[in-house]
């Protein structure tokens, strides 16, 4: 996901040379091919994540399209008062950037899963927030990002995702993407997580059983007309993050059932609001923390 | 107008605008006000004419807490009304305490929590040199506010990346909001800190007009540093009942003993060639 980032932003910031990459340190290897051919439109601010997000507000406030890059919580937790004060306040056509949304660097220990970025992130006003569920929602947001004038957040995975979408039309920020229609759960999910989703449904299907699935590469704004459509047409709607669960993705969905009303009951997969402190690979992590396919398909089961 | 007279406006609206208001910072409003007005009278080039020029000067108060400062000398620089000053802290108000730029015509950035504005500047800065722009942007910064890593963080950058269009003012004060820097977080030796980290610069007297100017002409030479200014000032500058007492961060002068006598201190250095504008609304 992160090579499809840089690809895609590569090819934009070629013919835009008011496009910036400021990024904290990291990156190796990743960011080569930027670094490569745009050298002059990409700055390393060095370990100062506080610093680079305000010299990426201070180059946005005079024109550039700056993409602020670090992973885990580096880029946002670490510098959020620089994007709630410097970058979202001024409108600053900042986007944030994070590799290793989740358990993406599980082996890495607890500093490393950003868990709670989400919620951190959708709670500041005038902040566009988007999880890109594959590699085709990732090329899509990092493109529709560019597109939209103000400060985004784009939460990445890392590597090894899948193509999911074979290919996506009209994607717009805002809009949930239906992968398939089914009946009586609707299944809602944000991020790189929607591959085991994805896994879930396959195994669903053989036993007979077909949800309706859309993913949400949106966050904020979040598609209330697809979560009351849903609502009203399904017994139950289930929420897929790999966030915790306080103010994450299935409480922004929540949030729109409960001022709505709606016939659904809501059903909410997300990191039961502890820090993860067991180690072990992103897959190892989703499974011991209640969030992997198996998961899924078992809460599908016992609200069909 | 000349910079002696602003700072004086600038006193006297300050003193003015917290007595209204019950605003706290008079002390840092005092101690910056004559590196305000020497820098948006005499050094800056922004005018009410060029806001939107991008070559213009850049201005941004790091120590957003003086913004009154900062709304005094626009106001008498013709960015604003000055009688809108009167409405600093007050419902629905353009005119917030720390500096804010939402409707406020001249003010480049909005601060208040310490340790950004000046990273912000290095990015305008930082802007300046990519596309070969002549304009300098000026961070005005205190010295308790320097206890924040984040303007460490910006010394690195703006050495690493030679910001010499960026000048760095350091409102000296030697105070900060609950006791002197010295006692709290020392900072001492200040110039060689900044030295180590690869400025260029300049200690002066941050009352002296002249020197002021002189440092801010010195620092415009620098070819490949960033500049910080080391202004020594006092905090309470002018008032003496108020200079180096720690009561005047957060205190506003009270009516009776506390106005009267920071207003007649005030009036006993009153620059020739102006009027009190408080006095001119009493006729």
């Amino acid at each position: 996901m992160r090579d499809t980032f840089v690809r895609t932003l590569l090819e934009i910031a070629k013919k835009d040379k008011n496009v910036y990459i400021v990024t904290g340190d990291l990156g190796f290897g990743v960011l080569k091919p930027f670094w490569t051919e745009l050298p002059n439109q990409i700055i390393n601010a060095g370990i100062a994540e506080q610093n680079m997000t305000s010299i990426a507000a201070g180059l946005a406030m005079q024109g550039k399209i700056v993409y602020t890059y670090s992973i885990g919580n580096f880029p946002t937790l670490r510098c959020i008062e620089q994007i709630r004060n410097d970058c979202a306040y001024h409108n600053a056509n900042v986007k944030v950037v994070c590799v290793g949304g989740g358990f993406v660097y599980g082996s890495l220990g607890m500093s490393h899963h950003a868990t709670e970025d989400i919620a951190i992130m959708r709670a500041l006003p005038d902040v566009t927030v988007l999880a890109p569920g594959d590699l085709v929602e990732a090329e899509k947001a990092t493109e529709a990002i560019y597109e939209k004038q103000g400060t985004c957040y784009l939460r990445l995975g890392r590597g090894g995702e899948k193509r999911i979408h074979d290919k996506l039309d009209g994607f717009t920020i805002g809009k949930a993407i239906k992968i398939q229609q089914g009946e009586r759960v609707a299944i809602f999910s944000t991020g790189a997580i929607f591959d085991e989703v994805n896994e879930a449904c396959e195994e669903l299907k053989e036993q007979g059983i077909v949800p309706t699935v859309y993913t949400f590469p949106t966050v904020k704004p979040i598609d209330k007309d697809v979560i009351l459509q849903c609502a009203g047409a399904h017994d139950c709607i289930l929420t897929v993050e790999e966030h915790n669960l306080s103010g994450g993705f299935g409480s922004a969905v929540a949030e729109v059932l409960a001022e709505n009303g709606g016939m659904a009951k809501l059903v909410r997969v997300a990191l039961d609001d502890r820090y993860s402190c067991i180690v072990g690979s992103q897959k190892y992590l989703r499974k011991q923390y209640g969030i992997d396919a198996k998961a899924i398909a078992k809460k599908v089961k016992e609200n069909w | 107008m000349n910079s002696e007279q602003l700072a004086w406006l600038i006193r006297r609206h300050g003193i003015e605008m917290t007595h209204i208001s019950h605003g706290s910072h008079i002390g840092a409003i005092l101690s910056v006000a004559d590196i305000v007005a020497v820098l948006y009278n005499d050094v800056a080039n922004i005018s009410p004419l060029n806001l939107k020029d991008e070559n213009r000067d850049r201005i941004i108060l790091s120590k957003g807490h003086a913004g009154a400062a900062i709304y005094a000398a626009l106001a008498e620089k013709g960015f604003f009304n000055r009688e809108e000053l009167k409405t600093h802290y007050a419902d629905g108000s353009r005119l917030s305490g720390h500096v804010s730029h939402k409707g406020v015509p001249g003010v480049e950035f909005s601060t208040g929590s310490l340790g950004h504005g000046a990273c912000v500047a290095a990015g305008m800065a930082l802007n300046a040199k990519l596309d070969n722009k002549p304009y300098y942007t000026y961070a005005i910064v205190g010295d308790g506010e320097c206890d924040e890593g984040s303007i460490w963080e910006m010394a690195l950058f703006a050495n690493q990346f030679k910001l010499n269009q960026l000048i760095v003012v350091v409102d000296h004060n030697k105070m900060q909001s609950l006791d002197f820097c010295e006692n709290t977080l020392s900072l001492s030796p200040f110039a060689d800190k900044w030295k180590a980290f690869g400025w260029n610069v300049l200690d002066v007297d941050g009352h002296n007009h002249n020197e002021l100017r002189n440092a801010f002409t010195k620092a415009k030479q620098s070819v490949d540093k960033p500049t910080v200014i080391i202004a020594n000032t006092v905090k309470g500058k002018g008032v003496s009942f108020m200079e180096y007492d720690i009561l005047w961060h957060y205190r506003f002068p009270h009516d009776g003993e506390e106005y009267d006598g920071a207003l007649k201190e005030l009036h006993e250095v009153m620059p020739i060639g102006i009027t009190d504008p408080y006095e001119e609304d009493e006729k």
